[in-house]
């Protein structure tokens, strides 16, 4: 307001011109705009160009105009096989692990001496569900030898399940991994329920809500924007999944399990068609920032912002 | 009539911690059998899986486990480990905090936008990059090189650009102003005045920064091929691998071993996770 109305008619010296917020700003912002530019926006753009060459990395691209975008819809079969299987993924395991979360929250909000112990327990899986370790440990417990098999025999039911040979049961046991780690959706739904004011719970029950009432028509639309933030975020990291596809199952049996990651790093780096894995990342980006923006359209619908009444 | 409620208030929080206690045992069981399995010979793991405890404890597969592969020890893939989560931790948190006083104190043109393209860092996923950024570092000479891995993090990273800001925009601006008053410069507001007062945020950037570069196998994966290169998690993955042999009892001991560091900030640093995960809803 003072002094940068207008500008000094004596020469500045460099100190002072990058101590204007003006020239300061962009200095602090600077390492972000250089890794944007770097690391995001130059390698995207590339990749769009990239995706209508056929490119080895060894030999310059070639143009070939839309030929990888007709491949893959018309051309390659096991393109519609892995979008189908990680769709199939990303509705089942979104959801649960949503739901998980949201009703362990609800048994969590309740304090008491061992609550700290129960949020961390219920958190640990989330933290380290993404490492090797853990997909490691997945791939062996579901073996036929397996500690889950082996628990099924000692409660009578028949421990003798190919839970990873068979196709009906393989992805399940990369949705029931997704599933194990609510951890950080719960966190993020436990703080929201604690923002929910206890005069609402209070008049409802005055009136003579009971607590299935309470729930459907207090917590839950209280929550729709913790659940709206949830759901993206969790979609976008439901379709990004690899390492689970790629270490536990490595796609097998027959494909059922082979995630559209998993189906893009091989054609990119193990049969050496960058070209048409660029292609795949930018129908991911399509596909990923289509079902965002179909969200955000209808969140007018369901989503209850408090500001808004 | 007291009592009588005081009864039921008693028998509800009982049935309350019995479920709630259960199914945290249930949770937490897979992890628990991994860890007792790491002291199992390796015939007994899978002829006892059903149970949990060894028959005896024995460390015998740690010491197996740690000579690794062909002849590199987890020594070297933990050293590794240690180089990369811990110089990419640096350069994201330093990087995170100096963008992110930038966003949250300063006014320049063009502002808007560059926020609008930090949340779409954040957003976008790296497998969707992943590939057009290998072509650039091959065509760098990069590939091979931890460069590829570690040097994007000294660029800042969106999420913890996002929790600077808001917690740089909780501090009151008039900590600025007075300090302006006393004749310092932006830069020195900033490292003077603001830095040691989002302390917290930075711990949270480092924790999250450490745990997932610690975590990650899919740059490892594309970036490495030298074994004396390979982090903890590459390595496990080419451990499993059955040309290397399977012995399993080494295998959940060096697994086992690759989440300690993750335990002890899991133990230690709970707090600052969990705030951290509320105030951005960060993914864990």
């Amino acid at each position: 307001m003072k002094n940068n109305q207008t500008p000094p008619k004596r020469k500045e010296t460099l100190a002072q011109v990058l101590n204007r917020p003006k020239v300061a700003g962009y200095v602090f912002i600077l390492p972000f705009i250089i890794g944007f530019l770097a690391f995001l926006a130059i390698p995207m753009i590339l990749s769009l160009g990239f995706s209508f060459t056929r490119y080895n990395i060894l030999k310059t691209p070639v143009f070939i105009g839309l030929e990888n975008y007709r491949t893959m819809f018309t051309g390659d079969p096991k393109f519609w096989k892995v979008f189908g299987v990680t769709m199939y993924y990303v509705l089942f395991s979104v959801p649960l692990r949503l739901i998980m979360a949201l009703a362990v929250a609800m048994l969590l909000v309740k304090s008491s001496k061992l609550s700290g112990f129960y949020r961390a327990v219920y958190y640990l899986p989330s933290i380290i569900g993404s490492s090797v370790a853990v997909a490691i440990l997945w791939k062996r417990m579901f073996a036929s030898d397996g500690v889950v098999n082996a628990l099924m025999k000692v409660v009578g039911l028949p421990g003798d399940i190919a839970w990873l040979g068979r196709t009906d049961t393989a992805i399940w046991t990369l949705i029931i991994l997704a599933i194990w780690q609510f951890g950080s959706s719960m966190l993020i739904f436990l703080s929201g329920l604690k923002q929910i004011s206890v005069s609402l719970y209070e008049a409802a029950t005055v009136d003579g809500a009971n607590g299935i009432q309470r729930f459907f028509k207090i917590t839950l639309p209280m929550l729709t924007p913790t659940i709206f933030f949830n759901l993206i975020n969790q979609l976008i990291n439901g379709f990004m999944a690899f390492t689970q596809s790629y270490i536990i199952t490595q796609g097998k049996p027959r494909d059922t399990t082979l995630f559209y990651t998993v189906y893009m790093y091989q054609n990119s780096f193990t049969y050496n068609k960058l070209g048409y894995g660029c292609a795949m990342a930018w129908f991911m980006v399509f596909v990923v920032g289509l079902l965002t923006l179909i969200l955000f359209k209808t969140q007018k619908k369901w989503v209850h912002y408090e500001a808004e009444g | 009539m007291m009592t009588g409620y005081k009864e039921k208030r008693a028998a509800i929080s009982v049935i309350y911690h019995v479920f709630t206690f259960f199914f945290a045992c249930v949770m937490i069981y897979p992890l628990v059998w991994m860890v007792m399995s790491s002291f199992k010979d390796t015939n007994e793991i899978f002829r006892t899986a059903a149970s949990l405890l060894p028959e005896t404890f024995s460390p015998a597969n740690y010491l197996v486990g740690w000579k690794g592969f062909a002849g590199y020890s987890f020594a070297i893939f933990f050293k590794n480990s240690f180089v990369i989560a811990g110089l990419s931790t640096i350069g994201a948190v330093i990087s995170s905090a100096v963008i992110g006083y930038g966003f949250a104190r300063l006014d320049f043109k063009f502002k808007s936008f560059w926020f609008a393209c930090m949340l779409l860092a954040m957003m976008l996923p790296f497998q969707v990059i992943m590939i057009p950024q290998y072509i650039i570092f091959n065509k760098l000479g990069w590939v091979g090189s931890y460069l590829p891995i570690i040097v994007p993090q000294f660029f800042g990273q969106g999420f913890f650009i996002f929790l600077n800001v808001q917690f740089i925009k909780g501090i009151p601006i008039d900590l600025d102003e007075a300090a302006r008053m006393d004749g310092c410069t932006v830069y020195s507001i900033f490292y003077r005045i603001i830095l040691p007062l989002i302390k917290p945020s930075l711990v949270t950037s480092a924790i999250f920064s450490f745990m997932w570069r610690w975590d990650d196998f899919l740059s490892a994966l594309i970036y490495l091929s030298d074994p004396l290169k390979y982090p903890v998690s590459y390595a496990l993955k080419m451990f499993s691998d059955p040309t290397a042999g399977s012995d399993w009892g080494a295998m959940f001991a060096m697994a086992t071993l690759s989440l300690v560091p993750i335990f002890l900030i899991f133990l230690t640093m709970q707090k600052y996770l969990v705030e951290g995960i509320a105030s951005t809803g960060i993914k864990g």
